[in-house]
């Protein structure tokens, strides 16, 4: 039966070894290079002077002698603080009420929920002036107050971080076990008592992973605060006065370090109470089944669709402020706000260059994001490279936006560096973007990896068959759906974000974030309010577009995939 | 043992395989410890232990799966120590069979074939031949989610027979399966292997399936074999204690030799040869081989018992007998003829002989 394997045929499997080698090199390096070293050198410019020289922690020094800098770190607490407790605790709210409860409509209130994912972060702060402004149609909720300062910029937080608590909260409260609670209700506990000993603890590791992850969005985030701020200082808005106002890049390193200390903080964290959270589901668990009871059923109702409400109420402000001519005096509807051409910012070049931008992340990162997990995650060659992917494959996560952009002035536009050829072009745009959502999307891919069966790889091999063709034949198929989730959270991601991108683009290579920011800063609202609504329908299309090739996706694995 | 001249091999029985110091570890934990085996061409070796004693890593040593730390494997006289699995000619059946959910039967049998070679006519004309070998003709448009675990099984092996392997390597290939199906495809796959004459090396943990399946078998413990032979050897001279013990049902009573005897609790018995160890040990017997009918006081090693319970089991009675004098009650299978034709009931004083040659000992730590 055997001496059937030929000897070309061998020698090509001894290359194939080398070809997932020096692939595992080539993702190494590349994410040194564009993860680790910008990072060095903007914590290191952080500790030099103007001219270069070594000066310790003189920086720091000079930077919190200054004054009014302690009310600038002060007020990022209280805001973040502030967000965290609505966000999560609203979140958590509505979470329940969507996997708990046998209310109407969850699939709609929950895309409603999820809606500000599609949006730029300046966004909510835009709506809300025109909501509570000066000639606000609210005003008067706001009993005197200025929306221009804390209270606008906690609300306008809360629009942003809704989503990502919605969906850490309700897969923590869709993870429970049936059983528990039959066992609860038969040993007669009250319902208030089976909330707070199966459902609280249950949930505990999604709480505090929330927590987390609000705390660092909003104390991170610069858009809200950029558009709706007014006199109220936050370490956010410093650092891109520091750069971008008066080019001091050694303050505005100094800032960027701070500013990583919460979010670092917060990401080791939550990496170590996720490592407690071991297997709360075993195999032989009953999936939660919520029956109907309509008290709490109508309530829960009442309170999601007034949270839904609200945020419809902010985008759907955003879009009629675009459409008509002169809100709220003149409400005779208007196009000329999505005239862009003839308003500073970048113009509809702006726009398509942001669709362009958002195409490449989408397409180069997700090849490069789902290779990179594949390698280091089923390959056993070249450990230390593997091993490099899997921890650099993390950091961006901890690094605001803001940081990842200031850190790649300093590496890319040093002279020195060979690749300052890429300043000022859409490839470090795209490159700096790639990175910047990088940890969701590696998490993602290796989590669809990992529920594949380890001896794929094996099996392709001892049949004598190269692992890329298995990756191609197999892997990539069977992780399909996880493979379009990546490609579009980075695309919508890419539309939205604005806080690295700020530092790093060129007249020829403005995006449409960053118009609306340049258009709100200039005063025209509207069209920043149009600009801004752009990115939503974009978003909101490909979104849809995404949801229709997973449904026709899934009809076609139907085959296969069924059990 | 036979000897292994390096180039020159018997031809008569060559090796095919010969795996010789093979060391692993896990971190902290010794997986294989020394490990030395030949395999013969055309041979089927099963590997059998309980579970954590490393037969699967060896397994995987040898597909090439697993990297070892120390040692040498030989395919034909060549070193392959450190070939790269797809280089080996091994085909492999996997315990989960890890076929590919998103392709055909049809594309997964042909998964490892050559289209350049074969061309897609012979293709198509290969994978209905080995699905028609493996009794599964006429499903290669099916997916493997719309199988049945026993049709799984069979298309895995169908895929890992496909490229004409020298060797076919089998990890546990029955024990996803229930008992019936399970006994049905024991024969069948023992049916194949024949006709083929492909050397093969099942792994398992269930020493009936290597009793029935094995030409030879290696009891692995600890890291290490503990003993190879044919399965008649195996059950009938096992050379340790845990072997003893883990292949078969034996009774294993404390004991104390001196030359030729055995002494258990107040009675002596007689040992077939004087070479057993001496001082204190394990006497095992199997149940079977109590021996209750046509003893009388001439009879070697003839000893009273009194019987405690008497089992039904379908096929023989499973009596627990009480020596007089000894502790640890001594388990014996008897027939239904012997129970009818003695009139045995439970509570009843009986002799019983235990003869020399089915007695084994082995050195007990006092």
């Amino acid at each position: 039966m055997s001496a059937v394997a030929a000897a070309p045929a061998r020698r090509s499997l001894d290359r194939d070894a080398w070809i997932a080698r020096v692939a595992i090199a080539a993702l190494a390096i590349a994410l040194i290079v564009t993860v680790a070293l910008p990072l060095y050198a903007m914590l290191s410019r952080g500790l030099e002077s103007k001219s270069g020289a070594f000066v310790g922690f003189a920086n720091y020094v000079a930077y919190f002698t200054t004054p009014g800098v302690g009310r600038a770190v002060v007020n990022s607490l209280v805001i973040a603080l502030a967000s965290t407790v609505v966000t999560v605790s609203v979140a958590f709210a509505f979470a329940y009420g969507l996997t708990r409860s046998h209310m109407p409509c969850k699939g709609v209130l929950k895309a409603v929920a999820l809606a500000p994912l599609l949006a730029p972060s300046l966004l909510p702060g835009i709506a809300l002036v025109y909501l509570f402004g000066k000639q606000g149609i609210l005003k008067s909720l706001m009993f005197g107050q200025d929306i221009y300062g804390p209270i606008g910029i906690l609300l306008g937080e809360v629009f942003y971080c809704f989503p990502a608590a919605i969906l850490i909260l309700s897969t923590a409260l869709s993870l429970s076990d049936q059983r528990l609670h039959d066992a609860a209700v038969s040993l007669g506990a009250s319902r208030w008592r089976i909330f707070r000993t199966v459902t609280l603890p249950g949930a505990r590791y999604g709480l505090i992973s929330a927590c987390f992850v609000v705390f660092t969005l909003a104390i991170t985030d610069f858009g809200v605060p950029k558009v709706i701020g007014g006199w109220y200082d936050v370490l956010a808005i410093d650092v891109y006065k520091q750069v971008v106002g008066q080019q001091d890049f050694q303050k505005g390193a100094v800032v960027s370090a701070l500013l990583l200390l919460p979010a670092a903080l917060a990401f080791t964290a939550d990496f170590f109470v996720r490592r407690r959270q071991v297997a709360l589901l075993s195999a032989r668990s009953v999936a939660f089944r919520p029956r109907p009871e309509r008290v709490r059923d109508g309530l829960l109702f009442i309170f999601c669709a007034a949270v839904a409400l609200a945020i419809l109420t902010v985008l759907l402000t955003a879009a009629g402020a675009s459409f008509v001519k002169f809100w709220p005096y003149n409400l005779d509807l208007w196009l000329g706000h999505y005239d862009f051409n003839n308003k500073d910012g970048g113009g509809w070049r702006a726009y398509y260059n942001s669709v362009e931008m958002a195409l490449w992340t989408a397409t180069c990162g997700t090849a490069v994001v789902f290779l990179g997990a594949y390698l280091s995650e089923k390959s056993n060659l070249f450990a230390a490279g593997r091993a490099t992917i899997r921890f650099l494959a993390m950091i961006p996560m901890a690094v605001p936006g803001l940081v990842l952009g200031l850190a790649y002035i300093f590496f890319f536009n040093d002279p020195a560096n060979p690749l300052n050829v890429l300043y000022r072009t859409m490839a470090i745009l795209v490159i700096s973007t790639i990175v910047h959502f990088y940890t969701v999307a590696h998490l993602t891919a290796v989590t669809a990896l990992k529920q594949m069966d380890p001896e794929f790889e094996a099996a392709g091999a001892s049949l004598g068959v190269p692992w890329y063709t298995t990756f191609r034949r197999v892997t990539v198929p069977v992780a399909m759906p996880a493979v379009l989730d990546i490609s579009i959270y980075l695309f919508v991601s890419a539309m939205t974000t604005v806080s690295a991108v700020v530092f790093l683009y060129a007249p020829s290579t403005a995006l449409a974030s960053i118009a609306v920011l340049n258009m709100d800063d200039a005063g025209d609202i509207a069209p920043a309010a149009a600009m801004a609504m752009m990115i939503v329908y974009t978003s909101g299309a490909v979104r849809l577009l995404h949801w229709l090739a997973t449904r026709g996706l899934a009809r076609r694995s139907q085959a296969w995939r069924g059990r | 043992m036979l000897r292994f001249a390096g180039l020159v091999m018997p031809s008569s029985k060559p090796f095919y395989l010969r795996v010789a110091g093979i060391g692993k570890r896990f971190g902290d934990t010794v997986a294989l410890k020394d490990v030395s085996l030949s395999v013969n061409q055309g041979e089927l070796v099963c590997f059998l232990g309980p579970s954590g004693c490393g037969k699967t890593t060896l397994l995987r040593v040898i597909a090439g799966l697993e990297p070892q730390d120390a040692g040498r494997i030989e395919r034909g006289g060549r070193d392959i120590s450190f070939l790269p699995a797809a280089r080996r000619d091994f085909g492999i059946v996997f315990q989960s069979y890890a076929l590919f959910p998103n392709l055909t039967v049809a594309d997964n049998v042909s998964y490892g074939l050559s289209r350049r070679r074969l061309g897609r006519a012979g293709i198509a004309a290969k994978v209905e031949e080995l699905l028609e070998m493996v009794g599964l003709s006429g499903i290669g448009e099916r997916y493997p989610a719309q199988l049945s675990g026993g049709q799984q099984q069979r298309v895995a092996l169908a895929r890992a027979l496909a490229p004409a392997p020298g060797l076919l390597l089998l990890d546990e290939p029955l024990s996803a399966l229930d008992a019936r199906v399970r006994g049905r495809l024991r024969q069948q796959i023992k049916a194949l292997q024949r006709r083929l004459g492909v050397t093969t090396i099942m792994v398992t943990h269930d020493q009936e399936e290597a009793l029935t399946l094995a030409d030879r078998i290696a009891v692995m413990n600890h890291g290490m074999i503990e003993q190879v032979g044919t399965p008649l050897e195996i059950y009938r001279r096992p050379v340790s204690r845990f072997v003893a013990d883990f292949v078969g049902v034996m009774n294993v009573l404390d004991a104390t030799a001196t030359g030729g005897m055995v002494h258990i609790g107040t009675r002596a018995l007689r040992l077939l040869d004087d070479i057993a160890p001496t001082g204190p040990v394990h006497l095992c017997i199997r149940p079977e081989d109590v021996v209750v009918r046509g003893v009388g006081a001439a009879t070697a090693n003839a000893v009273p018992v009194r019987i405690e319970t008497l089992e039904f089991t379908g096929p023989f009675f499973r009596a627990i007998l009480r020596l007089d004098g000894g502790e640890a009650p001594l388990v014996a299978d008897l027939s239904i003829n012997d129970v009818s034709d003695l009139a045995l009931a439970a509570g009843q004083a009986v002799t019983v002989a235990l003869p020399p040659d089915r007695l084994r000992l082995y050195p007990r730590e006092a």
